[in-house]
């Protein structure tokens, strides 16, 4: 037991005496999105693993799955490639995503075990209102993905796997933000829905495999039309596909209309219901017992 | 109005889990600046008042003020005049004690600067300025709490609400937690909410509420509390308000 040294008996800040209301200012709500952003990234940089796994993991598929079926399946010219692409082309905008899908289900992951550990609470008891305290968690998500995407594509390059100009690493940026936008409210949705980490492995069975394989990342859709229409219904509307392809072509600077409008309504949706879930009067936290 | 508004006012207070009524009509007041304890054993409902009181559920029925501030109307004003600590650890263990009290700051719209200045003097006061940059894993028991205690003062709230901050220490640090906290309602004027299953942290001076099954069952002055009972002891008095359950 270490002896605690004798504290002082500096006042207390008097800030809490006030009795008058004070709103928020725009100011505050910058420090505390910087301050969310901030521990997430402290949080991401002690856990190297989780740095090297997020990104062993595409790698993977790119060197050995991708280079063991260039030969399998060939790929015919559709938008946005104007020439024959290799293989690990084609897969590349889809690992990207991956990489998002991984992200967010972690974050998710991260939002179940704290709030079973408690510091989902530190969070919420903080005055700024709750949909602003889930949107700053999921931007921090987003920010962290993205930068594991960046590190993807720095190997990639080596790999000679490059947009067609060097603009492409810009203008994909803004699609990474919107489909990890997607998939991290997803994520949180899915984190509320979850009483316990235990449950947890359930959620990658039923959530990331088939969304990852019932989608445009490893195939084009009209390969899977060819061999079961009812595949690729349920590809066409899967929202990772999306995704995919909304990055797919921001990558060859271009806009895939369809899939961003998709993309959009998807975040939406999921984020409506997240932001639903945690509000405290109608939110599924009060199922915990407690 | 609000001037004369107590720390916590809660009125009329009721939630139930589906069909199980977790409270059930619970009202008591903590005046400023003075130390209240709520006194229940496990499962008497302590936990699903604090949740509500911190706005984390919304309660089914009745109300929470803080100092006047509704917490389901306006949230903001109520949660920013109260400090809680919570009975889970909830510290982060990667990062330093500096770099968790800067982040609580940020939660409060506290910028860097000012928040780390607000670190330093909530760390001085409770004895710990010399581990500012240690990691939160390195520290005891004990000093987590008086850390997490630190953190909840950090913006200045007038209310501290704690939930069975002692569980898991040893007694030297149980007591040590204690005299801390007690000292801050001498010293500082805080008003507590402590939160606890255990009768020997309670004094004869203290307001205590007995929360049983739910239902509140006594709330005033220990002594109060302990005379109207007839009995010779606090224990004794919530034994016989209990009707003998075991401790």
């Amino acid at each position: 037991m270490t002896t605690v040294p004798a504290p002082d008996s500096t006042p207390l800040p008097a800030n809490g005496e006030s009795e008058c209301a004070h709103p928020l200012a725009f100011r505050q709500y910058a420090i505390c999105l910087g301050g969310v952003v901030w521990r997430e990234a402290l949080r991401f940089l002690h856990q190297r693993e989780r740095f090297v796994s997020a990104l062993v993991r595409p790698l993977v598929w790119l060197f050995i799955f991708a280079a063991g079926f260039r030969s399998v399946l060939g790929i015919s010219i559709i938008p946005p490639y104007e020439t024959y692409v290799l293989y690990e082309v084609y897969i590349t905008p889809g690992l990207m995503a991956m990489i998002q899908l991984f992200n967010g289900m972690q974050s998710s992951l991260s939002m179940v075990y704290d709030r079973e550990m408690g510091n989902m609470r530190t969070l919420l008891i903080s005055p700024f209102p709750r949909w602003f305290l889930l949107g700053a968690k999921l931007f921090a998500g987003v920010a962290v993905s993205i930068l594991q995407v960046y590190a993807y594509l720095l190997i990639a390059y080596f790999w000679e796997i490059e947009p067609p100009t060097k603009w492409g690493y810009l203008t994909v940026l803004p699609a990474l933000a919107l489909a990890g936008l997607m998939l991290g409210a997803l994520g949180m949705l899915l984190s509320s829905l979850i009483k316990q980490l235990e449950n947890f492995a359930g959620v990658m069975n039923f959530v990331i495999f088939p969304m990852f394989f019932a989608s445009s990342a490893l195939y084009p859709l009209w390969r899977v039309k060819e061999s079961s229409p009812w595949l690729y219904y349920a590809c066409a509307i899967n929202p990772f596909t999306h995704a995919v392809e909304l990055i797919r072509f921001a990558f060859y600077q271009k806009i895939a209309w369809d899939s961003a409008a998709a993309v959009l309504a998807y975040t939406s949706v999921f984020l409506i219901a997240a932001i639903r879930a945690y509000d405290p009067a109608k939110g599924l936290l009060t199922r915990k017992g407690g | 109005m609000r001037e004369e508004a107590p720390a916590l006012a809660v009125k009329n207070l009721s939630h139930a889990y589906g069909a199980r009524k977790a409270l059930d009509d619970v009202s008591f007041n903590v005046a400023r600046g003075s130390f209240a304890a709520l006194l229940g054993l496990n499962g008497a409902g302590k936990s699903t008042l604090f949740s509500l009181v911190t706005g984390l559920f919304a309660a089914r029925g009745g109300s929470v003020e803080i100092f006047g501030f509704d917490i389901a109307r306006q949230p903001g004003e109520a949660l920013r005049r109260l400090g809680v600590v919570f009975q889970a650890r909830t510290l982060d263990l990667e990062l330093s004690v500096m770099q968790n009290l800067l982040y609580h700051a940020a939660l409060h719209g506290i910028g860097p600067v000012e928040g780390r200045r607000l670190a330093q003097a909530a760390l001085a006061r409770a004895g710990l300025a010399e581990r500012a940059n240690d990691k939160a894993r390195d520290l005891s028991g004990g000093q987590m709490r008086r850390v997490e205690i630190a953190r909840a003062l950090l913006h200045g709230p007038r209310l501290l609400l704690l939930d069975e901050p002692t569980v898991g220490l040893d007694i030297k640090a149980r007591a040590d937690i204690l005299a801390h906290v007690r000292d801050l309602v001498r010293t500082q004027g805080l008003g507590v909410l402590w939160t606890t299953h255990l009768i020997d942290e309670i004094d004869d001076g203290d307001q205590v509420v007995v929360l049983h099954q739910g239902k509140m069952l006594a709330s005033g002055a220990a002594a109060g509390i302990v005379s109207a009972q007839g009995a010779k002891n606090i224990g004794e008095a919530f034994e016989r308000l209990t009707g003998g359950a075991t401790r």
